[in-house]
């Protein structure tokens, strides 16, 4: 072997991993990107009056975003209710009966759905819900954005029940529990973490949605509390005001993206914190 | 005279097709600890949970013949009930990983809603535990979780979990497999003295721990009862050849 | 001989857990029959012209889907190629040369974060942040400087897509056995040697699949993209054009739909991009699992 063709390899491999090294540390750059531009220019955005408050027409000064905020947890509130009891039963279902075709669909249904694109499920939820009732309002937005959670929590739970040993269920059997408490009361609870994690990272991602709730929930300038009214989000906000000629309104867009990226981000954090406190070792 | 708390008639199981139980009939002496033992395949763990009814819980399972548990027919019990009054320790400890000490001993009630007062259930488990020879190590400790303790010490904390529903019968499925020798001969003390509180029916691989503990043995070979008698009897004068050579390491 | 049979203990639970389970497969059937049926005054309409047809003007009733075909199909490509340039050497990274520790950990991380901003956000930072250089960009090469259009909205599309193909090649990557690649070691191999003979060929289904799920997301993706590509109903004529994807266009005119036609053309259009992105994520997924990785 000689040596030159050896020392020729070894720069290619060199310079191999330094490519590599350098396309990783460029793709993560957009997310720096990001955070610097909405922090810098939305946290000035940012103060009491500005949670609190709710929106001024164009060209009043000042204003907030108090209904996008609390639209937002509305929103999901609603959406949560849906697709929660839904979602841990189905996971549950899917994680206790592992074959035959009847799950083997069911499985994949649930991998469908997570695939539909969020604006086909707002088309879904506008002709279940706003077509029936002759209006937008909270209720359609919540049930599509349950469309989008469900899949999530679905997988969420299966994939942690599957990890709990066979143990834990005989030890409890054993000691005569019927089979619904044992699941309900031993097998649940020790897939907890798991099940929670799900459900937090499904909330984050519904959160930022606006798609579906373009023609669902639709937007209103005003507080809304009643759920079969149209209703303000933090996403449907930033588009609105984003994408709209006046430079007031963008700002208080770039404000609404730091508040809506603080929630994101942050719930992201706490699945970790859950994750760590209540995870259960076997 | 020895009474018979389980009295098993002509039993078999079946995974499917599959009989891997033939016709057993077996009595289980009060009191008395009965090792059933045999190699691997034998049965053994499948009669134990047939016992208790475990064993109907996998998909294509079957049983035929008839166990009696003080003159009751266990398998026109609910399994439930039956499950209350035969407890089950298993090979590798398995304490609830999310309950305290004292909920894990208590379970049995919590998970079934058997309202117990306050005072009721300090009792139980402070006896059960006691009885598991366990109390005194972790009675300042008992509203922690379980996992802190060790392989053996978990495994009596199953014990007195089992124990606390005052079962007339515990089932020990190779209870020492997965522990330490100083453990297993922990364990092994603890089992001994148990006899006077409940019967125990111990499965075991270990030739040697059927002797030093039982009073009688139960020799199961390839789903057959081939032997069964006072285990002085049974390791000293085995009357069946293929006993004899289990007992001198000829197969399994 | 008498056999007692298994018995169910609590069936009423039992039944609720299948009801839970038929009730996922009853929605989805539910979500693609109502798309069907709003569709079907359209599909009655035009048939299979639809797909082909160039001209969408409410107008004057006439409906094709063809330009958002095009932007749809433009944009993922352009975002595919885009993002496999990045997206494969952070699995390499991820799944080869940085495994574990705090490297490893901090780029996991932010590639999670990535995949976590709302799309919202990309598309409001795709339009203050990314047009005007676009824009400039524009200008430089003598086209007309919208700042929006295909090319911005693939740029932004790549960036979105990237942690979904990183993230399935990186643990596709980590699977390859080691000891195929320390006997490749021993014979004297570098490092790039044996990714580029060993891992690389052995992940390589693995790696094609992540991408084509990554497809699957770029062609639903709805908010980031119709904030940056221009809303023009014409087939755009480069990729500096504006245009308008399946998605876009239902975002756009929704709202402002009046006419039964009308709407049940873009309910149409929401069934197209059901199917094409059911028929991808299905396919990627089957790849994927064969290869033993869990989605």
């Amino acid at each position: 072997m000689d040596e030159s063709s050896v020392r020729r390899r070894i720069l290619w491999d060199k310079l191999f991993k330094g490519i590599i090294i350098l396309l990783t540390f460029c793709s993560i750059l957009p997310m720096f990107f990001i955070l610097f531009f909405i922090t810098s220019k939305g946290i000035s955005a940012v103060n009491w009056s500005f949670l609190t408050q709710l929106p001024k027409p164009v060209g009043e000064m000042g204003g907030g975003i108090s209904n996008a905020i609390i639209g937002t947890f509305m929103l999901v509130a609603i959406s949560t209710v849906f697709s929660v009891p839904l979602g841990i039963f189905a996971g549950i279902f899917l994680s206790e009966y592992r074959n035959g075709r009847f799950v083997y669909f069911t499985r994949l249904c649930v991998e469908t759905l997570q695939g539909i694109p969020s604006i086909v499920i707002g088309i879904v939820a506008y002709m279940w819900v706003v077509v029936q009732m002759g209006s937008f309002s909270a209720l359609s937005g919540g049930v599509a954005l349950g469309l989008m959670m469900l899949p999530v929590i679905v997988t969420a739970t299966e994939e942690t029940l599957k990890l709990i040993p066979e143990g834990l269920r005989e030890a409890s059997l054993a000691l005569g529990v019927s089979y619904p408490r044992t699941i309900l009361k031993v097998i649940l609870p020790a897939g907890l973490s798991g099940i929670l994690t799900g459900i937090l990272l499904s909330i984050a991602r519904v959160a930022g949605e606006t798609a579906p709730l373009l023609f669902t929930a639709f937007g209103s300038p005003f507080m809304n509390l009643h759920i079969l009214k149209p209703i303000n989000s933090l996403p449907l906000m930033i588009f609105n005001y984003a994408t709209s000629p006046y430079p007031e309104w963008h700002t208080l867009a770039w404000g609404a993206s730091f508040v809506l990226i603080v929630f994101v981000l942050g719930l992201n954090l706490l699945t970790k914190v859950v994750i760590k406190r209540w995870k259960v070792q076997f | 005279m020895e009474s018979a708390v389980l009295k098993i008639e002509n039993f078999s199981a079946f995974f499917g097709e599959n009989q891997v139980l033939k016709e057993i009939d077996l009595s289980i002496s009060r009191n008395r600890i009965t090792a059933i033992m045999g190699p691997s395949g034998c049965g053994k763990t499948t009669l134990i949970r047939c016992i208790n009814r475990m064993h109907e819980l996998i998909p294509n399972a079957g049983v035929s013949g008839k166990i009696f548990l003080d003159n009751e027919d266990i398998y026109a019990t609910d399994p439930i009930i039956v499950r209350r009054q035969i407890g089950m320790v298993f090979q590798k400890p398995n304490p609830f990983p999310m309950m305290s000490i004292y909920d894990n001993v208590i379970a049995g009630y919590n998970l079934n809603g058997i309202r117990l007062a306050k005072d009721e259930k300090d009792r139980v488990v402070e006896e059960s535990l006691r009885k598991a020879a366990l109390w005194e190590e972790v009675k300042e400790a008992l509203h922690r979780r379980g996992t802190f303790l060790s392989g053996g010490q978990q495994q009596r904390l199953c014990i007195a979990r089992a124990l606390a529903m005052g079962p007339a019968v515990l089932l020990l499925d190779e209870p020492t497999s997965a522990l330490d020798p100083k453990a297993t001969s922990h364990i092994e003390e603890l089992i001994v003295q148990l006899k006077d509180t409940v019967t125990i029916v111990l499965v075991t691989h270990n030739i040697g721990q059927a002797a030093r503990v039982s009073d009688f043995t139960a020799f199961l070979y390839l789903g057959e009862l081939i032997e069964f008698g006072p285990t002085g009897r049974l390791f000293t004068a085995p009357k069946d050849k293929r006993t004899e050579e289990y007992l001198t390491g000829k197969f399994g | 001989m008498d056999r007692y049979k298994s018995g169910l203990s609590d069936s009423s639970f039992r039944k609720v857990l299948y009801v839970a389970g038929g009730c996922v497969l009853v929605l989805l059937l539910a979500i693609f029959l109502s798309l069907v049926v709003a569709s079907f005054p359209a599909i009655r309409n035009f048939g299979v012209r639809f797909l082909v047809s160039t001209t969408w003007d409410p107008v004057r009733s006439e409906f094709g889907a063809f330009p958002f075909l095009v932007g749809t199909l433009a944009t993922s490509f352009l975002a595919l190629i885009i993002s496999v340039i990045f997206s494969i050497p952070i699995s390499i990274f991820l799944g080869e040369y940085f495994t574990q520790g705090t490297t490893s950990t901090f780029i996991k991380s932010i590639i999670e974060l990535l995949a976590g901003v709302p799309s919202v956000i990309y598309g409001f930072c795709g339009l203050f942040l990314l047009s005007p250089v676009v824009r400039s960009l524009e200008v430089k090469l003598g086209v007309p400087p919208y700042g929006v259009g295909i090319f911005t909205a693939s740029l932004v599309l790549s960036i979105m897509i990237i942690p979904y193909s990183a993230s399935i090649g990186r643990e596709v990557i980590s699977l390859v056995p080691s000891d195929l690649k320390e006997a490749a070691l021993s014979l004297g191999a570098t490092r790039f040697e044996v990714i580029r003979k060993v891992v690389l060929p052995y992940a390589y289904s693995g790696i094609f699949a992540g991408i084509f799920l990554s497809m699957g997301r770029a062609l639903g993706e709805t908010m980031a993209v119709t904030m940056v590509i221009g809303n023009s109903n014409l087939i755009p004529k480069s990729i500096f054009s504006p245009g308008n994807t399946l998605a876009s266009i239902i975002a756009n005119e929704f709202t402002e739909a009046t006419g039964s036609l009308y709407l049940a053309s873009l309910i149409e259009l929401g069934l197209v991009l059901f199917i094409v992105t059911t028929i991808i994520n299905v396919l990627g997924k089957l790849i994927i699992r064969r290869m033993g990785v869990g989605v």
